[in-house]
């Protein structure tokens, strides 16, 4: 039996541990804004925190998640929206909207380490997350914007 | 073409509108669609059977409902046409609300492609909130006894301005909905001058729930007892199973059964393709159950399929006479009279879309018919598949449009939804199918293959007094007819037919290709190859001439004239010549404007950074692009900026179209860098975004500027025109920079190093 805290909520899992985070989030908790886009970890739609750590989920296994506790993008901005999440809307970051959950994760986790990050340190931060509609330009437009509202 | 009429609230809006509403249909028939190649799979009897396609409902509360009949993939499409009602109506946009409709042949054309939405259904949208608009007018008129013309509206109400009487909409809805619709020449359009949101646009209706993880794909569609299915597809495209395990996958927990599909009978059209589906308890385990399956194939003819030997087979066939599609002139005299003669070969490989959200559907057999859900760009396409599939009426198919993950394309091709039909028929359960990453790239209908021979005559000062250009591809009609091996007028008008310049001897040829994959529609299709080679060659013919490529190219496109298709079969994307001529000032003005924008020929060059252009007119939108990249010694490349100019008529949503033309050049940017599918032994050989890459934040343009014409001119499309010109104009731009030409594509096939 596994252990572990999704969005504040102390879970419990006894099926198979190989079972990656992300499917028990979407098919289990019904907790589907967490997106399948890749399966092996190199498009970032699938990101959560992971004891505050931007995690790829397709890829954790249920037992590596043992005792973690886990954010996904439900619990962002449930009780008023995350400023990273009123600068994507201030500047219309998303057009079809499939990998923003995995995007805004991932951008909060970035700005959690560098709260006033370089254009360099926004690629840096954020080249693990592919976004096939092309919204790069805003995203890290959107990313600058928050951190200037962070100050 | 298109009429009004008062319909019945139950029929579509049951549910949604109280009594006492408004409710307009307006039906509009773009008739020029009827040969449009993706609705190939469509008759003219369906069409003629057609409903009214837009529906506008006012509620007693002064709610206005909208059914917006076209699919969300992140162009807003389901926001800014409702937008244009909404203005026509003067109606507050905060009390619109909009229903995503499902697929209907009352709702007309559905396919949500070739960047025609707004083309195709902006009049219609004008001519339903004028009607509802004057409908309310004289509802009030009546209560005050007064002329109706000396009633106006303002947002929402409608004001009798000598006495300043007043009633809102939701008032008047219950006495409107019983007066006669005005005829088309009753109603009065407001001038531009009194617009409020065409033009202007507005935010996304989605934007909050595409930032929250609440929007609902068609990955997130979910309803009671259904289970999930993942399929063991043929590899070879036609193979068969020969054997497989039935019982490997069950010991896997969580797998139920394993089930085959059949193979389809060509041609493939939009059928499944077959093989072995694993049903189970949740897609982990279907993933799982699908490694113990052990399928033995028959691979069938396309075993042999190899892309290195085929492209030597295209570009043979690209060096014979082939078909003439356009000629002008005297070409062969003027190569055979001793000329000096410049020629080039150019090559596009196979491309798959890689959408975000892999192609998944869900769907549930229950008492003879099908209800699906699926994130699709083709809901009636769905209905139609999945009838044929099961051999039931297209009316007992309901298909509800989730929003899109992307679509570029593979979701007009409903396969996938008559899939999960078929499993949840033998399951007896709903079925919910998801592709891997692997499936949707393996398993793509491709954008074709290209190789393409240029050859031109050149006069003292290196301008062409002759053309030749032959394109040889295999053509999407090859996935309804196996036979089929020439591009069709659709495809051939696609940035070829139409090149744009005024060379006295010009002609168009088109090769045979036979298809081993499925080939398909893919983000601006075939003038993704099609500007490539002929903006890529005019860059050639400029820096021979030692001109400049810009006014090169001005010389080359000639005085303004409205360009003559007289014995070309140019469908021109199925619009009417005379509303969208193809008018080479309008070419010449979006050069000339991004040349300005973007400081061309002033700006500093050399030394590893360079400047490349190109200009195309695509879905009659027309657009000049500028790229600055750079090139280190490792060969590695950058791209500072890209200015891109556009003249697509009337723009609605200004803000929605920048999205879409930087949205262009990062996919440019991915087709140029990285975009290559191959097939060896018939099966694909790439499977993830590791061996199929698409760009990332730190490859793509820095900076996209679009400048968007201010014009009068009827809308065009909006996205896809973007993509064409970017590709070569990156490319031209890394001849600037590093002296290196590409005629291949990906980029990855030329070594751009000076140092190793």
């Amino acid at each position: 039996m596994i252990q572990l805290n999704v969005n504040g909520v102390d879970r419990s899992f006894d099926g198979d541990p190989q079972m990656p985070l992300l499917w028990y989030l979407r098919d289990v908790l019904g907790l589907t804004g967490s997106k399948f886009g890749c399966g092996i970890g190199l498009c970032g739609a699938c990101t959560v925190h992971k004891n505050g750590e931007a995690t790829r989920s397709c890829i954790t296994p249920m037992s590596s998640a043992a005792g973690a506790r886990i954010t996904t993008i439900e619990a962002i901005g449930a009780n008023g929206l995350h400023p990273v999440q009123e600068a994507w809307i201030e500047l219309n970051v998303p057009q079809c909207g499939y990998c923003q959950s995995g995007q805004i994760m991932q951008a909060i986790a970035v700005l959690e380490k560098m709260p006033k990050p370089s254009d360099q340190q926004i690629d840096d931060g954020m080249a693990a997350n592919i976004c096939r509609c092309g919204t790069y330009q805003r995203i890290r437009a959107a990313i600058k914007a928050a951190a200037e509202a962070h100050k | 073409m298109s009429t009004i009429t008062n319909v019945s609230r139950r029929s579509v809006l049951k549910g949604l509108i109280g009594a006492g509403a408004l409710v307009l249909g307006a039906r509009y028939v773009p008739k020029a669609l009827l040969d449009h190649s993706s609705l190939a799979d469509r008759t003219e009897a369906d069409l003629a059977t057609l409903h009214p396609n837009v529906f506008l409902g006012i509620d007693t509360d002064g709610t206005v409902h909208v059914v917006a009949s076209r699919s969300e993939m992140g162009t807003f499409i389901r926001t800014s046409l409702p937008l244009v009602v909404a203005d026509e109506l003067d109606a507050d946009w905060k009390r619109v609300k909009i229903q995503q409709a499902i697929g209907g042949a009352r709702y007309g054309d559905q396919n949500t492609d070739g960047s025609h939405s707004i083309r195709s259904f902006y009049d219609v949208m004008r001519q339903a909130g004028a009607s509802a608009r004057l409908m309310l007018i004289r509802a009030a008129a009546q209560q005050w006894s007064v002329s109706p013309s000396d009633c106006t509206t303002e947002l929402h109400a409608v004001v009798h301005s000598a006495t300043g009487r007043r009633l809102g909409y939701g008032e008047l809805a219950k006495a409107a909905s019983r007066l006669p619709v005005p005829k088309k020449e009753e109603l009065q359009f407001k001038p531009k001058s009194a617009w409020r949101y065409i033009g202007k646009g507005m935010s996304s209706i989605d934007l909050a729930d595409l930032c929250t993880g609440k929007a609902v794909y068609g990955m997130d569609a979910h309803v009671d007892g259904m289970v999930y299915a993942s399929v063991e597809r043929p590899p070879v495209f036609g193979g068969k199973v020969k054997s497989y395990d039935s019982q490997g996958p069950l010991q896997v927990p969580g797998v139920r059964q394993t089930i085959p599909i059949d193979p389809f009978k060509p041609p493939c059209g939009f059928q499944p393709l077959g093989g072995i589906a694993v049903i189970a308890d949740n897609t982990w385990a279907a993933f799982q159950g699908r490694k113990k399956l052990n399928v033995v194939w028959d691979n069938g003819p396309n075993e042999t399929y190899d892309s290195d030997a085929y492209k030597k087979e295209l570009q043979a066939t690209a060096h014979q006479p082939c078909k003439i599609v356009r000629a002008q002139g005297d070409v062969d005299s003027a190569f055979a009279n001793g000329a000096v003669t410049y020629e080039g070969d150019y090559y596009v490989p196979l491309l798959a879309h890689a959408s975000m959200e892999p192609v998944v559907a869900l769907a549930e057999f229950k008492n003879g018919k099908v209800t699906a859900w699926a994130p699709t760009q083709n809901p009636q396409g769905a209905q139609d598949s999945i009838a044929k599939e099961l051999g039931i009426r297209k009316e007992d198919v309901t298909c509800h449009v989730t929003l899109l993950g992307g679509g570029f394309g593979r979701k007009s091709k409903p396969d996938y939804i008559a899939e999960a039909a078929v499993l949840s028929k033998k399951v007896g359960r709903p079925v919910k199918v998801v592709w891997s990453r692997e499936d949707d790239i393996k398993f793509d209908y491709y954008n074709a293959v290209a190789a393409m021979y240029l050859k031109a005559a050149l006069d003292a000062k290196g301008k062409p007094t002759a053309w030749l250009q032959r394109s040889v591809f295999p053509p999407i009609p090859s996935i309804f007819d196996v036979n089929a091996v020439y591009g069709d007028p659709n495809h051939l008008q696609q940035g070829w037919t139409d090149v744009p310049y005024d060379i006295p001897n010009l002609r168009v040829e088109n090769g045979p290709a036979h298809a081993h994959v499925r080939i398909g529609w893919l983000r601006s299709v075939a003038n993704v190859y099609h500007a490539f080679a002929i903006q890529t060659f005019t860059d050639e013919l400029a820096h021979r001439a030692g001109r400049d490529p810009v006014d090169y190219l001005l010389d080359l496109i000639g005085p303004p004239r409205t360009i003559d298709f007289k014995g070309v079969d140019y469908p021109n994307y199925g619009a009417s010549f005379d509303t969208y001529p193809w008018e080479t000032s309008r070419l010449r003005r979006v050069v000339e404007m991004v040349a300005e924008k973007s400081n061309w020929g002033r700006r500093k060059h050399g030394n590893g950074s360079g400047f490349g252009f190109a200009a195309h007119r695509s879905f009659l939108t027309y657009v000049a692009t500028v790229v600055e990249v750079e090139v280190n010694d490792k060969g590695d490349i950058a791209i500072p900026r890209v200015d891109m100019a556009v003249d697509a008529g009337l723009v609605v949503n200004p803000e929605v179209t920048r999205a879409q033309f930087e949205g262009a050049a990062v996919f440019g940017t991915s087709v140029a860098r990285s975009g290559e599918i191959t097939a060896k032994n018939g099966a694909i050989q790439q499977s993830n975004f590791a061996d199929y890459p698409v760009a990332r934040i730190n490859e793509v343009p820095r900076q996209t500027k679009v400048y968007i014409v201010d014009s009068d001119a009827p809308p065009a499309g909006v996205g896809e025109p973007g993509v064409p010109p970017f590709v070569p104009a990156l490319c031209n731009a890394i001849f600037s920079a590093s002296g290196k030409r590409i005629r291949e594509l990906p980029l990855s096939k030329t070594n751009l190093a000076t140092r190793s």
